[in-house]
Formats: C-alpha cells, structure tokens, sequence
C-alpha cells in the first residue's frame, strides 16, 4: 500500500464484484438477440419486456458458460436456484430481477494473481440484466430530469457476478485481479469483456482498518467505476475518505455511493432511510439448475489454458521477470515467446524484445527469425541498435535476420578490428588518455564516438566500452 | 335453450361431431350460444367482453376448412369462453383489474393456441376476481357475476364468469385458472365440471400470474367427458413454461369408463367435519358420494391429512407473497393505466393505488410483509415447511390409496355481498380445495345433488400427480350415479 496516502497505520480492506455480460447469441430467458448498439427496443419481446403472462425459460449456453467461469476460478459447482430480487426501477420491465441467492451456481474459488498472490472467490452467480435509462435534462440524473428513456434491449443479456471475499490490500491488487479475470474470461471466450462498453462493470466494497485489528468495519459500496484508472482512484478517495472520518472521531454509514470521474470524488447515492429490503425468494417460475457430474467433467477436460498456467511455463525462465511475463499474456504473446526461446533464443532477451520493441504487433515475423536475431546479438555479430532497426523490418516484411543484416550492411565491426581502432586513438590522443585512466568518465564519449564514427555508427557501444576499461586496468 | 340454467346441456363432444359431419355449421352453433349470451348475459355478467366478430370469423373459418376437407379438430365449432387472465393475442386482456386499461396482449397463451388449433371458436373474456383474488367473482373491477342458479348469489371465484358461463349455457365449455380452488369451487357453486390439472401439466405461458408456484390452468365443461377431452387438447409439455412436465401423458377419454372397481378410495377426515362453516347438507351428499363410489365396487376408507389444519395459513403467506411480486410490474411504466405525480416514485404509487381494488392491495401488503427481511422466516419461511410436510402426508396416503375425496367447497353459492367485508370468511371457503395447489396435484369437482335451497352442491377427487386418468374414472362414476 502507498504510504504516502494511508498514513497513520491504517489497512485498506477491499471486495469487489464483477459483472460480466456473457457473449451467448440471445438473451438469458427469451430467445432475443443479445446485440450492443442495436436501435433501442428492437430487441425485444413479451419475456424480456416482462408482459402480463410472460415466463422465462433459461438459456444452457449462458449457463454453460457459468459454470465454466466457475471452474476457472477453481469454485464448486453447485446445484443452484434462481431467485427474485424485488424492488421498482423503470429500467426493471418485471420490477423484480432473476438472480441467484443462497444456492448460486458457483462458490468458493480463488483467482491467482500475476504476482502469486490469491484472492478469495465467494460466488459467482447468473443473474439478468437490466434496461438503460437515459435521463433527458440538466440534471442527467433521475431526480431533476424532463423525462426519461429505458431501452430494453440490455434488459434480458445474462450477466455473472463474481462476488471476492474481502481479501484485496491494495490497489494494485484490485487493478491486477480485475485484468487477472479479464484474461480468464477472454480465454474462456465467454464475453468480449470490454469494460468501456459496459461489458465488464465492476464495484468496489471500501471498508478501512488499524493494522492489526481483525473485525471488518463498516463498507461502502462505489458504483460507476469505468476504468481500472477511476477503480484505483475511486478506492484510493473512498479510503482517505473513511481514515479522515474515523480520525474526527466519525464513521462512515454503510451505503452505495457514487464515483464521479470529473470531481474525482464518490458520492452518496441511496440515503440509509430508503435501504433497499429485495425481498429474496425462490423464482417459482424455473426450476434448479442440477449440473451432472459428467458435465463439470467435461468442462475440465475443455478448459483452455488460463493466464497462470501459461504465465507459469515462462516465469520459471532464466533472467526473465514476472511482470514482463503477465505483460506477454496479456498480449497474447507468450506462445511465440515460448517458440522462440525453443529455437535457440535466450530468454532474457527474446522476452525482452517482445515487451519492449514489439508491442505494436508482431506482423510478419516470426519464431525462428526472432530465436535467431537473439543469437546474432549475443555474438555480437550485430549491436542492440541494429537488432532493434532489424525488428522493425522483419515486422514489416518478414525475412530471415542474417540476410537483412547483410542487406542493411549491418555487419558488426570484429572485436580484433574494434581493438586495433581504440589502441590508434590511445596513440594519437594521449591527453585524453591520461584523463581517461585518472577516472574522468566524461572523455569516455569521446573515445566511442570516434570509434563509431569511423566505424560509420556500426560498432557496438558496449564492446567498445568493455576495450576502454581492460586497456586502462591493464596500463 | 332459453332458460337461464338450460334444462339440458349440449355436450362439446357432440357439437364437435355435428360440425365435423358437417350436420350443423360452426356458425350456425355459435349463433345459437350467442342468443343465449344476448337473452341472459345481462343478469349474469359473465363476461368481461364478448367477442363476437373474432367469434363469427373463427367459426367461418373452422366451416371452410371442413368443406375443404381438412381436419378441423376435436373441439371443431365447439364455442369456449376465457378467463380474462388469459392472453389472447389483440384482445384486452384485463384481469377484471382497472389497472390492465386499455392493454392488448401481442400474443396468445399457449391454452387459447391450442384451443384454436383445436377448432375451439373463442367467444369472449370471463370475469373473475381482480387478478384471480377471491372466492366470489365480487372483486372484480367491473362489478360482480352472478349465480345462474339464483342471480342474488355469487357464483364463486375466483373464475366465477367461466363457471357462470357455463352453467348459463354461454358456451359448453370454458377455461379458468385454479390458484386455491379457483375452478373447483366455483364450478360446485355453479353446478358445473371444473378440473384442476397436475402443477405442469397444463402451461401457464399466457396466464397472468396470481401465484406462480400455484397457478394452474383448467376447463370447465358440463360433464366429465367434456372435460377430459378439453384437458387433452390444452395440456402437455409447452418448452415456454420450464415448469411444465416433459413426459405429460394425455390420454384420459380412452379410459374413462374403466369404472373404479377394486379402487382404493380415502375420504379426508379433516375436511368433513370440523371446518368452520360447513354444512350439514354438504356432509350428507359427501356422504352420498361415497356409497356411490362404494356401490360402483370401490373400497372406501376414512383417512387423516393431519396437515391440511395448516393449509389456509400457509396458503395466505405462499399466494400472497408470490403476489407481491408478480403484480409489481404493473407501475404505470409500460402499459395499462397511468396516473401520473410529480416524480416517478408517485406516479408509481398513484398509479397502483387507483388501479388495484382492495382485495389486491391487501395480499400485496401481506405478501410484501411475509417477505421483508426479519419476517421471512416466521411467516414464509414456515409456510413453505408446511407445504413439504403436506406432500409428506399425501405421499403416505397414496401409498394405499388411488384417490381421495372431500367436499368441494363446505357451502353452497352464499348472497351477495354477505362475506365481502370479512376476508377471513370468504377465505375459509377455499379450505377443501388449497391442500390440491399447496402440492400441486390435480383435483376435480364434479356436481353431485344440491342443498335445500336448490343450489349447485360438488364433490372433490384428488389424485396424484399425473394420475389424472384414475381421477376421471373415478369423477364419471359419481356423475353416473348423480344422475
């Protein structure tokens, strides 16, 4: 945790759910199109309009996906029962949402993340979603506006909610498992999981602490947080919020509030006096979902390799960091990365040039032609500065690297060659020389600039450098 | 037919043969049905809505398809009346609520699609209580149905408009829904057939829902026969209702005359005597009932159902608190009425508070109650423990037993307007028939004799889920031996 901002001792406490619109071709009870940026309320129907008389029937893809999200996240599958969560909102056709209560689909997991650490899943339900409403005035809230708009074609589009324990310290673990369960999920392929169209939402449980004390205190809820850059702000106020509080002799009540991106601040959304009782019961209108054991079977054998096990077979590679290793996952590069270490490339390298110089893309490049640029730059056949050039050209046209070192003429200048060229300048510039070997680093330029430049910029600095330092020790 | 309660009734099965033979046209049986309408409806008020010109051209359309050979069906011209919960694509649907105005369902419930595909010609829209809540038809926004038997009683509820249809001879059959005895009673009050269906068995997609986990969708029909061939047509596995049953055996014509010889039949102690207001006159015709059965070759046994001293209460927390919810949609947002406020809040609140009637404000209130937070358990979370301990007991019971039987309702139709200021009363009259919904099991009313007053007198048979076959050889040889 930043020091600088939890001052005094105190802990951050935070649990986060996430809501996750699967990516099934209809909605979660009706056989709708499950379609963003279509024209509002053109995808709907009796179900998902919530008409007199209508009745859900439940869709076993985004059930399926369900439980897979759940074996991802190391859950039991259970047997589960969808439940009404009462209460009145225009943008809610039913006025009650189908979710999931006591018996949620899955419970009890855990997600790794990139740094080893895990965090603690409590449940990971279905639950419906809700219209959009857009509120026409001044205000762009509720209270205050002309009038309101629902479109209904969000209403009915499955979602899951993932549902931590409060085990998140810090932010940046709240960053790193938001990006840790987009990875999931985008491996698993169940949702296109972008979170600035809305298809990943998240909220935050905030709560504060003394270090030391074991019991929760009371927790906020921040809604309305579009980025992992507002998540972290949002928490990072929330919390100063409540130290400040506590250190007036206050406390905060518990509540949903509010991020307001511009203010940089979270506000109080439902007073305490309007709490929100849901009134829980069994949906009686499905019946519980009863998973075999043959399915989860099946839904093992089919999982597709998650982040951390992937993260797994190169972070235990010589010389090549963790975080440069979740970054490759992330990008979908850690298969080349691992191809091009089995062609002969030295891994500190190979991972180096995928997160550093590659991040736009690999074009046409590509395993072997990478394993063997490594080589030739740990031979010192050519300099770092030309195997970056010659990247940037395999990328674009493909090739093989020895062939386009001898095109571009980058043939690296021999290390014979390079040491007859300095021992010529020691010759002929003495006085430089003198100063060189007293410790005066700054005349160091001088010699590698004349080298390179009668090497027309070919030599590698760092040989030059090492012919330097022998020569003066050996004086 | 030309008196209120005609003297004999045509059966749906022989209007079915006269039009498929082409011996009498669908319209020419319709135009017959709606001179009884247009002489008696006005009394009765069975209806919410007759809807002639839909009627005229469905049945035009059944004679068509008959003279141009096609199959036209087993209930070919046979006229049906609907309960006004029931969608019907383009029709108001209502729910006899001021709340639904103006509202026309973009679809048909499943029960009214098959009933056209079965050449069914729909004549109107049934009154019942608001939003099926009551036992007397008294609740309804657009004021009561009464008794063709004696127009100053009420007919029950609450599908007292489809009983009173056919009792008066409006249509030989009609649909109605059965939360706690919503066919049943009204059907002995009116002295009519009505069927409550396995929880399943019939679907629901369509029926604006009272209490989903009790909700079920019946005929009701002037014989037991009729019945049965209607129950056919509108049952089985509908994939737009995940509660209906998939391996929904219908078949129940084919061996309704296989007698009850050597059945086992238990008469339910618990809801002869002992219930608050029952009377002596509908123990004696139990009691008839029996001997009847008995005569016919059945073994008849007293038997204890010690739950069913429990129903009523759990039944007032279970239909309410489902309630509760399923009417929450009815805010004014989308459709039906909306009474506007200055804010949302309001307009929601103004909206429910003109557009339900008290009855309905009253479950909705003790619905909401048996749900919050703190209550849960002492009221709803017991009712559903009673509701398991009752298909305990009637599990045990069928273990020796085929069927079972009681009194439909522990009275006859009552006047007008005598319970409607004490709810409790009138919810004691659906005593007999809640245990059948708290489980789901089917149940039958079939008229048998009548009080001193002249009035309708029925009597239950209960059986097992999907065991409907037994109860309608069971309910035939009662009918046999009524008349």
């Amino acid at each position: 945790m930043n020091q600088e901002i939890f001052k005094d001792d105190w802990e951050l406490i935070v649990g986060l759910e996430v809501h996750v619109e699967l990516a099934t071709q209809t909605k979660l009870f009706c056989g709708c199109l499950n379609q963003f940026g279509s024209e509002p309320n053109t995808n709907v129907c009796p179900v998902c309009l919530g008409l007199p008389g209508s009745l859900p029937v439940v869709n076993e893809t985004a059930v399926y996906f369900a439980m897979r999200l759940g074996r991802a996240l190391r859950c039991s599958v259970n047997r589960s029962v969808f439940a009404r969560k009462n209460y009145f909102y225009p943008d809610m056709p039913k006025d009650y949402q189908i979710s999931q209560y006591d018996l949620p689909t899955n419970l009890d997991g855990y997600l790794e993340l990139p740094t080893g650490e895990s965090i603690g899943i409590e449940r990971a339900h279905i639950e419906e979603d809700t219209g959009k409403t857009t509120h026409i005035g001044t205000s762009g809230r509720i209270s205050g506006s002309d009038y309101s708009l629902v479109d209904y074609n969000r209403a009915g589009i499955p979602l899951i909610e993932i549902v931590s324990k409060p085990e998140i310290r810090t932010i940046e673990q709240a960053k790193a498992y938001v990006s840790e369960l987009r990875g999931i999920i985008l491996a698993l392929e169940i949702s296109d999981a972008k979170m600035e169209e809305g298809s990943i939402r998240v909220d935050a449980n905030v709560s504060v602490r003394e270090i030391g004390e074991d019991n929760l205190r009371t927790r906020c809820e921040i809604k309305n947080v579009n980025s992992l850059k507002s998540l972290g702000r949002a928490i990072e106020y929330e919390a100063n919020r409540h130290i400040s509080l506590y250190g007036n002799g206050e406390s905060p009540k518990q509540e949903t509030r509010h991020w307001d991106e511009d203010a940089g601040r979270t506000r109080s959304g439902r007073s305490k006096e309007d709490a929100e009782d849901y009134r829980y019961f069994t949906e009686p209108d499905l019946v519980p979902l009863n998973p075999s054991k043959e399915i989860i079977t099946k839904i093992d054998q089919e999982m597709p390799e998650l982040p951390s096990e992937r993260r797994g077979k190169l972070a235990n590679l010589n010389g090549v960091k963790l975080n440069d290793v979740a970054l490759l996952v992330e990008r979908n590069h850690d298969a080349f990365a691992l191809d091009a270490i089995k062609g002969g490339g030295e891994p500190e390298q190979v991972v180096k040039h995928l997160v550093n110089n590659l991040s736009d893309g690999l074009g046409e490049l590509t395993t072997e032609a990478l394993a063997q640029l490594v080589q030739m730059e740990n031979k010192s056949e050519i300099t770092s500065t030309q195997a970056k050039k010659m990247l940037g050209e395999l990328v674009l046209r493909g090739g093989i690297p020895s062939d386009l070192a001898t095109e571009l003429g980058f043939e690296a200048v021999s290390v014979k060659d390079l040491e007859n060229l300095v021992d010529q300048l020691i010759n002929e510039h003495t006085n430089e020389w003198e100063r060189f070997c007293s410790g005066d680093t700054k005349v160091q330029g001088f010699f590698v600039g004349q080298v390179m430049k009668s090497t027309s910029g070919q030599a590698d600095g760092k040989a030059i450098n090492k012919i330097l330092n022998e020569r003066s020790t050996n004086k | 037919m030309s008196g209120r309660v005609p003297e004999k009734y045509q059966s749906a099965s022989e209007i079915a043969d006269l039009v498929t033979t082409r011996e009498i046209s669908a319209v020419e049986i319709l135009d017959r049905y709606l001179n009884q309408i247009n002489e008696h409806e006005e009394d009765v008020h069975a209806f919410n809505l007759v809807t002639i010109n839909e009627a005229r051209a469905a049945a035009k359309e059944t004679d068509r398809l008959i003279v141009e050979g096609e199959k036209p069906g087993p209930l070919a011209g046979v006229p049906v009346a609907i309960k006004d919960n029931l969608c019907t694509k383009g029709i108001p649907t209502t729910a006899s609520s001021k709340i639904l105005e103006g509202w026309k369902p973009p679809y048909d419930a499943t029960v009214v699609k098959k009933l056209k595909e079965a050449g069914a010609t729909i004549v109107g829209k049934t009154n019942l209580d608001e939003f099926a809540m009551g036992s007397s038809t008294e609740n309804s926004a657009f004021g009561p149905t009464r008794n063709p038997h004696d127009l100053s009683c009420v007919p029950g509820g609450s599908s007292g408009g489809s009983a009173a249809a056919v009792a008066a001879g409006f249509a030989p059959i009609a649909i109605g829904s059965d939360t706690g005895g919503s066919i049943r009673q009204p059907a002995a009050l009116c002295g009519v057939v009505g069927v409550k269906p396995t929880y399943g068995g019939v679907s629901r997609y369509g029926l604006l829902a009272f209490a989903s986990s009790l909700d079920q969708v019946g005929p009701f029909a002037t014989s037991v026969k009729d019945a049965a061939i209607v129950h056919e047509v509108i049952g089985g596995y509908d994939p737009l209702d995940s509660t209906s049953i998939k391996q929904a055996s219908n078949s129940f014509v084919q061996v309704i005359d296989e007698g009850v010889n050597k059945l086992k039949v238990g008469i339910i102690s618990e809801l002869m005597g002992g219930i608050d207001g029952i009377t002596h006159e509908v123990i004696e015709q139990t009691n008839k009932a029996v001997s009847a059965l008995s005569d016919a070759g059945a073994q008849v046994e007293e038997v204890s159902l010690p739950a069913a001293l429990y129903c009523l209460s759990a039944y007032y927390l279970i239909a309410p608190a489902e309630a509760s919810s399923n009417l929450s949609r009815y805010d004014g947002v989308r459709y039906g009425l909306r009474v506007d406020g200055a804010n949302l809040k309001e307009m929601n609140v103004n909206t429910r508070t003109e557009g339900f009637g008290d009855e309905v404000k009253r479950r909705i209130m003790l619905g909401t109650y048996a749900l919050s937070a703190g209550y849960y358990d002492a009221y709803y979370g017991k009712a559903l423990k009673v509701r398991r301990l009752l298909a305990e007991n009637f599990a045990d019971l069928y273990k020796d037993y085929d069927v079972l039987l009681s009194p439909t309702s522990p009275c006859t139709a009552f006047k007008l307007g005598a319970k409607v200021n004490d709810p409790m009363t009138m919810y004691v009259n659906d005593v007999c028939t809640i245990p059948s919904n708290l489980v789901g099991h089917p149940a039958i009313s079939i008229p048998f004799g009548s009080g001193k007053d002249g009035m309708p007198i029925g009597v239950q048979i209960l059986a097992p889920p999907m065991k409907e076959s037994v109860m309608y050889q069971a309910a035939r040889t009662l009918e046999q031996a009524s008349q």
